[in-house]
């Protein structure tokens, strides 16, 4: 038994080791973010200062992250649901090479894709300084993974046999989508929508060579504070950056937990947020 | 529930025939009637077209121009499902997984904008019905298979569909459960009189359930009948084969008997030089006294099936004889039997 | 023609050079650290095993710049690593902005999606392979080298492809990094800002993408098809 022990033992540290990898710089800069002094550490003392300090320089970032990402969410569900649907529906040459096409935001990077922005909408001047432009930038990447999402979902019903089903009760079209296909699809909807907002959030390769100083980010607005500002204001907006995000990041993990449906014969295949750029 | 409530219809198809997309023709120029109130079962092997008959009658597919379906003297062609007013039980019973029990039965209901009360009244009569009252708040995959059978069936005839539309609902379930749900089927078809149709490949289901059997094959009928008529006057060879087993032998016959190199015996028929013999393996009587009228063979092998024992009897022609004898038979493999076909009418073909 | 000068011009094939390097050296490492934790994690029960999981797997979705910031909180000028040695006496030890701190922040964002991959397709592993070996007198190595890494050879290949395409493409972590770091996408980053070159920047963007978009395509077919659908 002892090798066993200590094989355990070692795989744990090990594990430990790599957790504390990622882990410990988080929990240092949220005390960071907090205190008076980071020269000085803790003995500085605790404070607001620095979030305030953030507030004031860079509020309107956050909420236009926020609103984006929202505004991202609402779009990727009007258009990711439907299109998921129709390629659940018809399984042809069309469909599959229109999937194919559903892989390619992870393979180009997102620099590809705001050079294609600004070479074709770069003149256009109103639209480039809005926010809608990196709107538009932000759909483009977040779109395939609410598909996915909700795809991989409805590909495990037999989504042609409950319709016929609805359809013999009497039920249109409309009533079909509504009282069959959507609501068991919630579990894909949530994944998918948690995702957009992860990932529209964090966003920044497409959105920093998109941006106009009118137009700027969360992420963005972080890179410049790296950059230009002393390590505390860095480390308390972080602060804040995290304690928008890591409840999504929560939200999601508690989704992906298996769950009990037992009707369906495989485990969705919600793809998972290891799909980011960075 | 009353069963008066039904006014049974009936269904005609005229010239309906089916060619997929891809040039597959799946049905040649049928033309079927059924009667009020029958329960007709469409019978015949995997890809003969039972299916896709069945679905026309649904409106899930429309036949191919020149095709036609009536219900009730009405062209219904045109129509889709949604409109047809039929009640359907699907293979995988296409249960709605977001609502329990009682919802999925009062889907259609909910659909025909039923007021709630009468909508909560008839769902409970159609629980009761299927014995599944304790049920009705559990959620599909809580079901088993026997269960979620029986709220496909209440889901279907909740709406007071005209016309029942089964496709075959025991196929998914397991040897004994289908035996007793087979049962409870029938009862409740009797006891509806709705006009029903039930897809199976399973001749037992078929024989037990049919007022009319419908045997199918390569998109054609092969033959329309009673069970009894099926199974004793088979029209062609495909049927005789399908249902049951059916022996054959070769020989000739004169005088009103048939002769083969095994031996002779009385048959009901005129002469013919180049006659076939066939008959079922329970209208065989065998006797080990050899000098009797009949075929004589020997046993190559026995089989004790617990209600009766079936025997494979060798006369010298490529086939045996297979023959359904008493289950407490003492024969055994090597024994020379003479065979009868008694009072039997035996086929010529 | 911008697409002869890619392949031609030295800086650029030095930078491409160097960014398949770090993706390769990333993807390698991810691979064995992913590899022994993942495992780990999910065929032993003990206290605080979620809480490890669900740790290990949260810095999924931070962008590349927060990164490159936790490296630096880790070794750049006030970095922990720094502080430590200096409290050890060895001086100063600052590795934030080179490539090695690249290397490490490469690994901070790969690891947690790959862990998750990993565990999913140990999950399916089949104990009794594992146990057949051992009958047969397999040491603890064999097995892991004979049974278990043949069993997460799709999860390997399809994670570690992803994990390639995510390190050759990543921008945010080099720049928040930056200064002395040569990488393509920070170069294609420069042609379009400082130099205005976009047809360059373009046609460097296209290489990268086709670079990334093949290993996607070869790992997809050696992977069998559930490459990007890592879960």
């Amino acid at each position: 038994m002892k090798p066993k022990k200590l094989s355990f033992a070692l795989q744990l540290i090990f594990s430990l080791c790599v957790c504390g990898f990622l882990i410990i710089p988080v929990v240092m800069s949220a005390l960071a973010g907090l205190t008076v002094n980071y020269f000085v550490g803790l003995e500085s003392g605790l404070t607001l200062r620095w979030i305030v300090e953030v507030w004031h320089a860079y509020g309107d970032t956050i909420s236009r992250s926020i609103g984006i990402s929202l505004a991202c969410l609402v779009v990727t569900l009007v258009l990711g649901v439907p299109a998921a649907y129709v390629l659940a529906r018809r399984s042809n040459r069309i469909t599959r090479a229109f999937e194919e096409l559903l892989m390619l935001p992870i393979a180009v990077p997102g620099l590809a894709t705001a050079l294609a922005l600004v070479s074709v909408y770069g003149s256009v001047g109103e639209f480039r300084g809005s926010w809608t432009f990196i709107l538009v930038g932000h759909v483009l990447f977040t779109l395939p993974f609410m598909v996915r999402a909700v795809l991989a979902v409805m590909l495990t019903l037999n989504l042609k046999t409950l319709e016929e089903g609805a359809a013999s009760l009497g039920a249109s079209h409309w009533q079909r989508f509504a009282h069959v296909v959507l609501p068991n699809c919630r579990h894909g909807i949530v994944a998918g929508a948690l995702m957009v907002l992860t990932l529209s959030i964090g966003e920044f390769n497409l959105t920093w060579l998109l941006h106009t100083p009118y137009t700027k980010t969360l992420p963005v607005g972080l890179a410049d504070a790296y950059a230009s500002m002393r390590l505390e204001v860095g480390s308390a907006y972080t602060l804040i950056f995290f304690v928008i995000i890591v409840p999504l990041l929560v939200a999601t993990q508690a989704l992906a937990k298996p769950r009990t449906r037992k009707f369906i014969d495989k485990a969705p295949a919600t793809p998972g947020l290891a799909l980011v750029k960075s | 529930m009353t069963t008066s409530s039904y006014q049974a219809i009936s269904i005609e198809l005229r010239h309906c025939a089916k060619t997929f997309p891809d040039g597959t023709r799946v049905l040649h120029d049928l033309d079927l009637e059924i009667y009020p109130g029958e329960t007709l079962v469409l019978l015949g092997p995997s890809g003969c077209g039972k299916t896709t008959t069945l679905r026309l009658i649904a409106g899930l597919e429309t036949p191919d121009t020149g095709g036609q379906v009536l219900f009730n003297g009405q062209d219904v062609t045109a129509l889709d499902i949604a409109k047809r007013n039929v009640g359907m039980v699907f293979q995988s019973y296409a249960l709605f997984p977001n609502m329990t029990v009682a919802e999925n039965v009062g889907y259609g209901l909910r659909i025909q904008k039923l007021p709630a009360d009468q909508q909560k009244q008839r769902v409970g009569e159609m629980l009761e019905m299927m014995r599944l009252t304790k049920l009705a708040n559990r959620h599909i995959d809580q079901l088993s298979g026997g269960q979620r059978q029986r709220v496909a069936l209440a889901r279907a005839i909740a709406t007071r569909p005209r016309v029942l539309l089964l496709d075959e609902p025991l196929t998914a379930l397991d040897a004994q459960l289908r035996d007793s749900l087979r049962v409870e089927i029938n009862l409740l078809l009797r006891q509806l009189g709705i006009t029903a149709v039930y897809v199976t490949h399973d001749q037992s289901e078929a024989m037990a359930l049919g007022d009319r059997i419908v045997v199918m094959a390569e998109g054609r009928i092969s033959q329309i009948g009673t069970p009894r008529q099926i199974y004793h006057q088979p029209k062609n060879d495909f049927v005789a084969d399908f249902i049951g087993t059916m022996n054959r032998v070769q020989g000739n016959i004169s005088l009103r008997r048939f002769t083969c190199p095994a031996g002779s015996l009385a048959v009901q028929a005129d002469d013919k030089e180049q006659a076939e013999l066939m008959f079922r393996p329970e209208d065989v009587r065998v006797s080990t006294e050899l000098h009797d009228d009949g075929l004589q063979g020997n046993v190559s092998a026995s089989f004790y099936l617990g209600d009766r024992t079936r025997l494979l009897v060798d006369i010298g022609q490529e086939r045996h004889i297979v023959v359904e004898s008493a289950a407490r038979c003492e024969l055994q493999p090597g024994q020379r039997v003479v065979m009868n076909l008694g009072n039997q009418a035996a086929l010529v073909a | 023609m911008a697409y002869v000068e890619v392949l031609t011009n030295a800086h650029y094939l030095e930078s491409m050079m160097a960014t398949l390097l770090v993706a390769v050296a990333t993807t390698v490492a991810t691979l064995v650290i992913s590899g022994i934790s993942g495992v780990f994690l999910q065929r032993n029960d003990f206290p605080g095993r979620s809480l490890l999981t669900s740790l290990l797997t949260l810095p999924l979705a931070f962008p590349g710049v927060v990164v490159g910031f936790m490296i630096i909180m880790l070794a750049g000028r006030q970095g922990l690593v720094g502080q430590i040695t200096e409290a050890l006496g060895a001086g100063k030890l600052v590795f934030a902005y080179s490539m090695f701190g690249l290397f490490l922040g490469y690994l901070y964002f790969s690891i947690p999606r790959t862990i998750v991959t990993i565990m999913a397709a140990a999950e399916k592993m089949d104990p009794r392979l594992e146990e057949a070996a051992r009958s047969l007198g397999a040491g603890n190595w064999r097995v892991v080298r004979d049974v278990i890494i043949p069993a997460l050879k799709p999860a390997l290949i399809s994670s570690g492809a992803i994990c390639f395409a995510t390190a050759v493409s990543a921008f945010g972590t080099a720049f928040t990094l930056a200064t002395r770091i040569n990488v393509m996408p920070m170069v294609i980053y420069t042609e379009f800002t400082l130099s205005a070159n976009m047809a360059m920047a373009a046609a460097l963007s296209f290489f990268l993408g086709a670079v990334t978009w093949l290993v996607l395509a070869v790992a997809r077919s050696a992977g069998g098809g559930t490459v990007a659908a890592a879960g």
